[in-house]
């Protein structure tokens, strides 16, 4: 019987598996309602809470400002475009693409949003 | 064939067509979730088209030429912000709504608040706010036929309560649906086609200014500003508050959202909205112009409503003005129709579920509230007369601007609203508009000052009932719901997450 020793062989593993900590998936953080539930909630809301008022204001001081303008610059009212009259030309024609411009931005950016919140729950 | 007669040929028509399209949906509608919801399956190019047909009343389509004809650019601020008002809507409201996954306004005030008071409050206001609204349809149905086609001024009213009637037995939600679609664009043909015509004759005729025809030294026809004397800028923007403010508060188009697929869908339902109101809402005002320069005796009659329905007959003689005038009638007819036929399915619903339901059931209940919905206010519109449908429909816009607006933005963006601030805001701030338009409307109302805040009582009605729920919401810490936190979830999370999003209402 041969007394060699058997020769060292090093033993090594990928670990890719064992030093994963067990993670808990984000969705499941809130719905447990934890805080870190709670930032990933907040995130969400906090961004599309502040998109809604960016549109807002844009309304509030573009179309809100219409009357405050006239009223500061009466004389204003009697300017014509092609015939139009300029409140007329802004009230019945120009704000309303105006309108829909906002709105289609709004859109974009929320399901913009909306998805860069998805994105993370899937992630993680 | 007379004027009168290709009218009421007309309006006949509008009526066969309602009812047949109708007809075509009662084949669907069998369950519970078609009637009050369509079975939210609605697509958004189908939806914006219903909801865009739901929207545009009478006030949109007689009134603001009317008033244009009457007062001037200042009158646009009115279509103007029943537009923007779907952009607030649009921004604030709409997906948040959808995702509640609620069937009407009281459903989303009990579910969020989770108190049976906030359901009671809001379903009264709700049947309160759609009887406003469907009095003044019923109304001006019976002024246009009656000056259409000479007949007696109840019938169109009672007319058009049938009809409204037979397609919301039969068919609800998902019959409604055709058929506002299908008014949408009978409306925007019945105003563009006559259009086309009169601006054809008055490019031919020089192209005049409407603001040239100064009747008076002084006329402010071509200012923005809406009013007179000192308080012209503030009755302007309270005009704006409520406008922009009230559209989300109005029953038949909060009911509409709960009609779209997803969260997602009903955004983009909403922005489609958008589109086709800024298109049909070109058209009314150019109306009022033409008006000013070929009808201005209209103006000193005070007939200014029928100017929509009379304007192509006065521009084109013969047999094609008459034509053109019955289909502006019929214009007209579709208009009533599609508006009653919506808020008659939004108070039917809050009727059958919140007074009916504990006795009877699902559809037959529904059914029953329908009766209710429509006899109601067309007793009232038989009974009273004279109060203008603008007028009406302003004090409705006013009074949900200062009820429902505040407890949709806060409820759906504030965690600490409880159901104390929510009744406190909105006794508050439907009492004080309420009131306000009451004294207006009665005659009681001082001149000045005082007078300017009571007639259009928006821009310190809606203010007031924020600061209420807000202040009182704070002051009772104790009430916020249990699981609020959990509804936040509901509201705004994005339907392909599996989430807990606690128990659905119903």
């Amino acid at each position: 019987m041969p007394d060699t020793p058997p020769r060292r062989v090093r033993v090594t593993s990928p670990r890719t598996g064992a030093a994963r900590v067990q993670q808990v998936p984000a969705a499941r953080e809130i719905d447990a309602q934890t805080a870190l539930g709670e930032v990933y909630m907040s995130s969400l809301l906090r961004s599309q809470l502040r998109l809604a008022l960016l549109a807002l204001a844009t309304l509030v001081v573009v179309v809100g400002g219409i009357p405050l303008l006239f009223w500061l610059a009466p004389e204003l009212s009697a300017v014509q475009v092609l015939a139009v009259p300029l409140p007329w030309l802004l009230l019945a024609f120009a704000v309303y693409p105006f309108l829909f411009a906002i709105g289609w931005l709004y859109v974009r950016a929320a399901e913009r949003n909306e998805r860069a919140f998805t994105d993370v729950l899937d992630r993680s | 064939m007379s004027a009168a007669g290709y009218s009421l040929l007309a309006v006949t028509a509008v009526v066969v067509a309602t009812l047949a399209v109708g007809a075509y949906g009662w084949r669907f509608s069998r369950t519970t979730s078609d009637f009050f919801v369509a079975s939210r399956t609605v697509r958004p190019g189908l939806n914006a088209s219903a909801i865009g047909g739901e929207y545009l009343s009478a006030a949109s389509f007689l009134g603001v030429a009317g008033l244009v004809l009457a007062f001037g650019t200042e009158m646009l601020w009115y279509p103007v912000g029943w537009t923007a008002g779907y952009l607030v809507l649009l921004v604030l409201v709409a997906a948040p709504l959808r995702r509640s996954g609620a069937y009407t306004l009281p459903d989303f005030a009990e579910s969020r608040l989770e108190s049976r008071g906030v359901r009671r409050l809001s379903a009264l206001l709700v049947v309160a706010i759609g009887w406003l609204y469907l009095m003044p349809q019923f109304q001006g149905a019976g002024l246009a036929l009656a000056a259409t086609t000479g007949t007696g001024a109840w019938l169109g009213g009672v007319l058009v309560a049938t009809v409204v009637l037979v397609n919301v037995l039969f068919g609800g939600m998902r019959s409604i649906t055709f058929v506002q679609a299908f008014q949408y664009w009978l409306k925007l043909t019945a105003l563009l086609f006559p259009l086309l015509f009169m601006v054809t004759i008055w490019l031919g005729d020089g192209a005049v200014s409407p603001a040239s025809t100064g009747t008076t030294p002084g006329d402010s026809w071509e200012s923005p500003l809406a009013g007179a004397g000192d308080h012209r800028l503030y009755t302007t923007y309270s005009i704006i508050v409520a406008t922009f403010l009230g559209t989300m508060g109005l029953p038949h188009v909060v009911v509409r959202f709960y009609t779209n697929p997803d969260g997602a869908a009903a955004r983009r339902t909403t922005l489609f909205v958008l589109a086709l109101l800024g298109l049909f809402y070109l058209l009314p005002p150019v109306y009022g112009g033409l008006g000013r320069l070929y009808a201005p005796d209209l103006i000193a009659s005070g007939d200014t409503e029928s100017v929509v329905l009379e304007l192509p007959a006065r521009m084109l003689a013969g047999t094609l003005g008459d034509l053109l005038s019955a289909l502006t009638t019929a214009g007209a007819f579709a208009a009533f129709l599609s508006t009653s036929s919506g808020l008659t399915v939004a108070v039917a619903g809050v009727i059958s579920q919140d007074v009916l339901g504990r006795r009877l059931g699902g559809v037959r209940a529904f059914q029953a509230g329908a009766v209710v919905a429509v006899l109601v206010p067309l007793g009232l519109a038989l009974l009273a007369e004279g109060v203008g449908v603008a007028q009406a429909v302003g004090l409705a816009f006013a009074f949900a601007a200062s009820t429902f607006c505040p407890l949709l933005v806060l409820g759906i963006w504030w965690r600490r609203l409880t159901d104390a601030g929510a009744i406190a805001g909105m006794l508050v701030g439907g009492g004080c508009a309420g009131g306000a338009v009451l004294a207006t409307l009665l005659g009681a109302a001082p001149a000045g000052w005082p007078g300017a805040l009571l007639a259009q009582p928006a821009a310190w009605t809606v203010p007031l009932a924020f600061l209420t729920m807000v202040g009182i919401s704070l002051a009772t810490p104790r009430r916020v719901p249990r699981h609020a936190a959990r509804t936040m979830v509901r509201l705004h999370t994005p339907e392909a997450v599996q989430l807990d999003r606690g128990v659905l209402p119903r």
